[in-house]
């Protein structure tokens, strides 16, 4: 199993569900964040007055899926939040030792 | 200190060269004189006049609250607005009860011997004025309660100035002596028979009374408290722009009652203030956001807002004396220059005037003043202006201007010194990072 973690812009949420959702994938986790890359914020203007936002907002999506799964959601998950402007985003896959269901306490796969 | 000391030597010497040119004393005769035939002539009540009357004194107390309250409330960081709002409505309720009390007979009854500089007591606690008094063709009840109103948006202006980091026991303080010392004797000099109305200067519903008066005391008061924690490093971005639109738009919409019902009757004259009103005030909201489109590469909210409020305030004098075309040239006059004073000028000068008090009511006042005494027009106002071979028109305003910005800048700077002297004018740094709302009120935003 591995925990596929992607941050991408907020507007794009929607139809990065819809890309995991249509390959079978149950669940996620969404977090509102806040975060920079090399797109390095932006700044505002008010009345001349200049202010650097070093932090923009960003979606983190987290999904945890069977190993053989991790590459076609990660495709997915690029197909649909590419704009190919800067501020994108980045996925993250890492390894995931144990799953357990809560209500029913079954474990690993079955539990996804 | 001294930078203030600066400021005020400017005005100062600008004084001083207006004083030496001669007011045409013909023309100060005219309107006092006119004024008093027509005072003869009407001693009924007209209902009409009385039912317009009623409608503006009511949308004019809607500027302030919720109007100037939601406009400041959005442009302040979130852990002050509870704090702009609270002022605002504070302002609203402290005013009245001075108005009652002495502030309205110091505006608005004779002096006696110093009749030129101030008004009487006579009429303290509305002493004498009765359910059948008339002021004009309306009640004089309507009257006080439609003078109270700018009484009140006044001081609320001057809050944006010193947003951020004012006591609020100083506040009360200060407000009260503000109102009587500063508000009661200029609106007197311009409404009341005083020296300036006597010397013909033109201001139909506040350009010097209300808007000068206003930035000037925003300007001493956010000198002498000096910068905020933190001006310049830290982002002090609006909290929620869309609180300021919604109270900007309540300012226009009030702003009918302040322009046209300071025509005190439901006629012509008021007609045209209206229309003048709306042009001037879209004219500015436009010369603003083209001018911030140049400049700073994008078109904004805050842009767009801050022009419409900048042609409303300059308007203001000329709306009783200026045709469309007039108000259409005030209107992008004030949109430009205000821009320009509330970005580059105020960068500049390096002053911290929180939400522009000055920038854009002083400035967008005296443009408003100045211009009134240009595109004046006979067959609308009375009074010809510079466009109609009248220039001394302009050097009387000039005059009516630097009288209220000296009165005004030493009035008030000495209200600050005893203010800070009773209970400190200003918070202290850690009230001021934390926050105004949660340390002086116990409240915050969520």
């Amino acid at each position: 199993m591995k925990l596929v973690m992607a941050i991408i812009k907020p507007f794009k949420l929607d139809e990065v569900r819809q890309a995991l959702t249509e390959l079978g994938l149950q669940g996620m986790t969404v977090t509102e964040v806040k975060g920079y890359g090399r797109q390095k914020g932006h700044t505002e203007i008010y009345r001349g007055a200049e202010y650097a936002v070093n932090f923009l907002p960003k979606i983190k999506i987290e999904v945890v899926v069977p190993a053989k799964m991790v590459d076609k959601a990660v495709d997915a998950i690029v197909a649909a939040a590419k704009t190919g402007q800067i501020g994108d985003g980045k996925i993250f896959v890492v390894p995931v030792e144990q799953t357990v269901r809560i209500r029913t306490g079954e474990t690993n796969e079955s539990a996804l | 200190m001294t930078t203030l000391a600066k400021y005020l030597f400017g005005v100062v010497a600008a004084l001083v060269l207006l004083a030496l040119y001669h007011i045409d004393p013909a023309l100060a005769q005219e309107a006092p004189e006119a004024l008093a035939d027509a005072a003869e002539e009407v001693a009924t009540l007209d209902t009409g006049d009385t039912a317009w009357m009623l409608t503006a004194t009511a949308i004019v107390l809607m500027m302030t609250i919720p109007g100037l309250a939601l406009f400041y409330g959005g442009l302040v960081r979130k852990k002050n607005i509870l704090t702009l709002v609270m002022q605002c409505f504070t302002i609203t309720c402290l005013v009245t009860i001075v108005w009652l009390i002495a502030g309205y007979s110091l505006a608005f009854t004779d002096g006696g011997g110093i009749n030129m500089y101030l008004g009487g007591l006579s009429k303290a606690f509305l002493n004498g004025v009765g359910k059948d008094t008339l002021s004009g063709t309306i009640p004089e009840s309507v009257f006080f309660t439609f003078q109270l109103t700018f009484a009140i948006i006044t001081p609320a202006l001057i809050v944006g100035a010193f947003a951020d980091r004012m006591k609020f026991s100083a506040l009360v303080i200060f407000m009260i002596l503000w109102s009587l010392i500063v508000y009661s004797p200029i609106t007197h000099w311009v409404w009341g028979g005083g020296f300036l109305a006597d010397a013909g200067v033109l201001d139909f519903a506040g350009g010097t009374v209300v808007h000068i008066n206003a930035g000037i005391a925003g300007l001493v008061c956010c000198i002498f408290l000096g910068k905020r924690y933190g001006y310049g490093s830290e982002n002090m971005a609006p909290y929620n722009l869309v609180y300021s639109v919604t109270g900007a738009s309540l300012l226009w919409v009030g702003w009918f009652g302040f322009n046209a019902g300071s025509a005190v009757a439901a006629n012509e004259g008021a007609g045209m203030a209206m229309a003048v009103t709306q042009i001037a005030t879209a004219a500015a909201a436009l010369g603003w956001m083209f001018m911030e489109w140049i400049v700073h590469k994008k078109p904004s909210v805050l842009g767009i807002i801050s022009g419409a409020v900048a042609g409303l305030v300059a308007i203001t004098p000329a709306s009783g004396f200026v045709g469309p075309i007039g108000a259409l040239w005030i209107g992008v006059a004030a949109g430009v220059i205000c821009f320009f004073a509330s970005t580059s000028v105020k960068k500049a000068l390096g002053y911290d005037d929180s939400l522009d008090v000055f920038g854009i009511h002083a400035v967008g006042g005296i443009v408003g003043a100045i211009l009134t005494g240009v595109f004046a027009v006979e067959a609308i106002g009375g009074t010809p202006g510079l466009l109609e071979g009248n220039p001394g028109q302009v050097l009387t305003q000039l005059w009516g201007i630097c009288a209220t910005i000296v009165w005004c800048a030493v009035a008030t700077f000495v209200i600050l010194i005893i203010t800070n002297i009773l209970v400190g004018v200003r918070v202290s740094q850690a009230v001021e990072v934390e926050g105004l709302d949660i340390n002086l009120h116990g409240e915050v935003v969520q």
